[in-house]
């Protein structure tokens, strides 16, 4: 089995956008149009958060997702602005896969504990957002990377698989965009405090990225964003994608 | 008619998308009387075995299922867990399967030097174990896409259809059994291959 490669898109007032450190966000086309980009080049799996949502205090753009999940034949995950049961069992009857919470983990722990147990493990995914701050200690934030919850990321890792999630989307905020490599220190860590599936996110420039965040941060798979929707040192907007060729001699 | 069985387990939307995709009409069927009339039938599940085994025998479908499968022998595609259930049992579990196609569902045991993330997620190669109209419009090494922490064994290895490989445990993908077919892959999810089986089913069965 290879380790999945998974486009991470970023959603923002119905467009599709691209952050830098989670802040500069710069519009990079309709999001339709890219997934089905994606769709035609066969990707793993596809993780998409609603940046905004959580921050204007709305939920899931259920419209533009349904549009999404009925032309796509691979596992989609959606984040952003979830805070009920109700919820999520729209984004599954529409075709999502698997919920990724952020803000709830820290401000509704018995909501991510109630999800677990009624839709199970596989359909709950963590999202642990983390940034570096003064003298080097890691915190991990929620809100869009707005709120600080003054957890390390061990601690919200080891928390979030008490609840039961069945995976970690683990993003470096300071790495966000930089396309300059993933934190593999902070993959390494969380990767051997956790039994969960850690996805590497923030940071990925080049394919050789994604060998040293297995090789090195032993993640189970890896995310991008940049990488795949911009070309070249002027970040011109092109979708891509490496072919499965590509990916099955990288990780051999 | 093609029934996908609610039971409240599954998700039924993913396998409705690619069914409308092919241009077929499928219903969700959450009444016996849907189960009755259809002329293939997909049971769909994720989550754990003796709470799909419970929502199934609690959904008043379970009768109904039972005679489709075994004496109208209408097709039958079990999905993930969905394809656990047509099993004897679990080692998930305690309740009995339903016992359609001789086969266990046991626990991945990784050997004594080889650490294994349960579960398996993510897209595996498959191999063909036998010849198959549903497999017929597949090219060379198909993949798919997976998530399970239990897997099947076929007692009769006449009935193992696909055989994949996580770490070095090989275990059935998918079994076909007279008109009864399991996968433990989301077809539903994998691209042209998941579209290419599923066609398989609708147009050959």
């Amino acid at each position: 089995m290879n380790h999945r490669v998974i486009p991470c898109l970023l959603l923002s007032n119905g467009g599709l956008v691209k952050t830098r450190k989670f802040k500069n966000s710069v519009y990079v086309g309709d999001p339709v149009n890219a997934i089905r980009i994606f769709n035609e080049k066969e990707v793993d799996e596809l993780v998409l958060l609603d940046i905004r949502a959580s921050l204007d205090r709305r939920g899931p753009n259920y419209d533009l997702l349904n549009e999404i999940a009925s032309e796509c034949f691979m596992p989609l995950a959606y984040g952003g602005g979830i805070t009920t049961i109700d919820q999520i069992r729209t984004l599954l009857r529409l075709g999502i896969e698997k919920v990724i919470l952020n803000t709830a983990l820290n401000r509704d722990p018995n909501f991510v504990r109630d999800a677990v147990a009624t839709f199970g493990s596989q359909a709950i995914t963590a999202s642990i957002d983390v940034r570096r701050k003064l003298f080097g200690r890691q915190e991990v934030m929620t809100l869009a990377g707005t709120e600080g919850t003054g957890l390390s990321p061990v601690e919200a890792a080891s928390k979030a698989e008490e609840l039961g999630v069945g995976e970690i989307l683990l993003t470096s905020i300071d790495a966000e965009g930089s396309m300059d490599g993933y934190d593999i220190d902070l993959l390494a860590k969380i990767s051997q405090c956790v039994n969960v599936p850690v996805i590497a996110s923030g940071g990925a420039g080049k394919l050789d990225d994604f060998r040293t965040a297995v090789r090195e941060g032993h993640v189970s798979a890896v995310s991008a964003g940049s990488m795949f929707v911009f070309y070249g040192p002027h970040r011109a907007v092109l979708i891509t994608y490496p072919k499965y060729r590509e990916i099955c001699e990288l990780f051999k | 008619m093609i029934a996908i069985v609610n039971y409240g387990v599954g998700n039924l939307g993913s396998i409705q998308n690619m069914l409308k995709k092919l241009g077929a009409q499928s219903e969700i069927a959450s009444d016996v009387s849907a189960i009755e009339r259809a002329t293939k039938i997909i049971l769909p599940g994720v989550g754990a075995f003796d709470p799909g085994m419970t929502h199934l025998n609690q959904s008043g479908l379970r009768h109904a299922l039972d005679a489709a499968a075994l004496q109208r022998r209408v097709p039958v595609a079990g999905i993930c867990l969905g394809m656990q259930l047509m099993t004897e049992g679990s080692e998930e579990g305690t309740l009995p399967g339903l016992g359609w196609v001789p086969a266990k569902t046991i626990r991945f045991v990784p050997p004594a030097n080889e650490t294994m993330k349960i579960p398996h997620m993510g897209w595996s190669v498959v191999a063909k174990a036998k010849q198959s109209p549903v497999l017929e419009l597949l090219d060379d090494d198909p993949r798919f896409y997976f998530v399970h922490s239990y897997h099947v064994n076929c007692r009769n290895s006449e009935d193992a259809l696909l055989i994949a490989q996580y770490g070095s445990v090989s275990f059935d993908a998918a079994f076909e059994r007279e008109n009864i077919l399991g996968f433990q892959f989301h077809p539903e999810k994998s691209h042209q291959f998941g579209m290419k089986i599923l066609k398989a089913f609708l147009e050959r069965y």
